[in-house]
């Protein structure tokens, strides 16, 4: 039988595997790739929480409806980090976040 | 059918995620996440939320891998080799990681509605298109249009950070 728990234990893991690729990989583009896991681990808590919680006999479409909005804002964000990161590459030629650790060069 | 489901699909997702962590080679990586994006597609539509998993698989696993994979290709990335791995800092990073899931783990096995079973339905298929976007359309109006400024702002953004010389 599944619970609200099953959902929540599946969204705290993928989580906590994003966080574990932000802290250990020094490549900036699987540090961006680890974010993204974080992101969706989020989204999933969120449409589990919509469904256990419904309204009317049906799941709570304001949930749904912030999903999308995080979807929306998580794709822009992609955009623009991955604009930054080229321009990074065309400054340093590296994609190391050891050889990125000035603010100004 | 639906228990199995989840099992199937949590158990890949979370393999493919540590794939996105663990593989050398950046394009791996990428289709790692492609994956793990396609199982957390299928959570979302045993969650009944087949409008998000549509979302999720148009918008993630379609137009941000091809970002990322185009993004690896302009930079030709190789595998990395012979990186020296900084052991405290690693294994700080790993506790960190560790201590995060098992917050997350003690809280909501203590917690009493994680208890809680799924829910039955009032109707037998729900159109969740119209509800998510009359719920968009009427009492998230504002917040929508706002977003249709951002992903503006962002493009322009992208077009002013990816020109040849940033003045």
């Amino acid at each position: 039988m599944l619970t609200l728990g099953h959902y929540l234990l599946a969204s705290g893991a993928l989580f906590s595997i994003g966080l574990a690729g932000v802290l250990l990989r020094r490549n900036v583009l699987v540090v961006f790739m680890g974010l993204e896991l974080m992101l969706n681990a989020a989204n999933l808590s969120l449409v589990a929480f919509a469904r256990f919680n419904p309204l009317n006999g049906l799941p709570d479409f304001d949930a749904q409806s912030f999903v999308f909005f995080v979807i929306t804002v998580a794709a822009a964000e992609v955009a623009v980090g991955l604009a930054i990161i080229v321009a990074l590459f065309r400054a340093r030629r590296s994609v190391r976040v050891d050889d990125i650790h000035n603010l100004k060069f | 059918m639906l228990n199995v489901a989840f099992w199937i699909f949590t158990f890949l997702m979370v393999f493919f995620a540590v794939m996105v962590i663990a593989h050398r080679n950046p394009v791996s990586n990428a289709l790692s996440l492609v994956m793990a994006f396609l199982c957390l597609a299928a959570l979302f539509f045993t969650l009944d939320a087949g409008f998000i998993g549509i979302i999720q698989i148009l918008v993630y696993a379609g137009a941000v891998m091809v970002l990322f994979l185009f993004i690896i290709m302009l930079l030709d990335l190789k595998t990395e080799r012979g990186r020296r791995i900084n052991s405290s800092l690693f294994f700080g990073g790993l506790l960190m990681s560790g201590a995060m899931a098992y917050l997350v783990a003690a809280v909501v096995l203590r917690s009493k509605i994680s208890e809680r079973p799924l829910p039955p339905l009032a109707v037998a298929k729900i159109d969740d298109v119209r509800e998510v976007g009359m719920a968009l359309f009427t009492a998230h109006n504002l917040p929508f249009q706002v977003i249709g400024v951002l992903l503006l702002a962002a493009t322009v953004g992208v077009v002013l950070l990816s020109r040849k010389e940033i003045r």
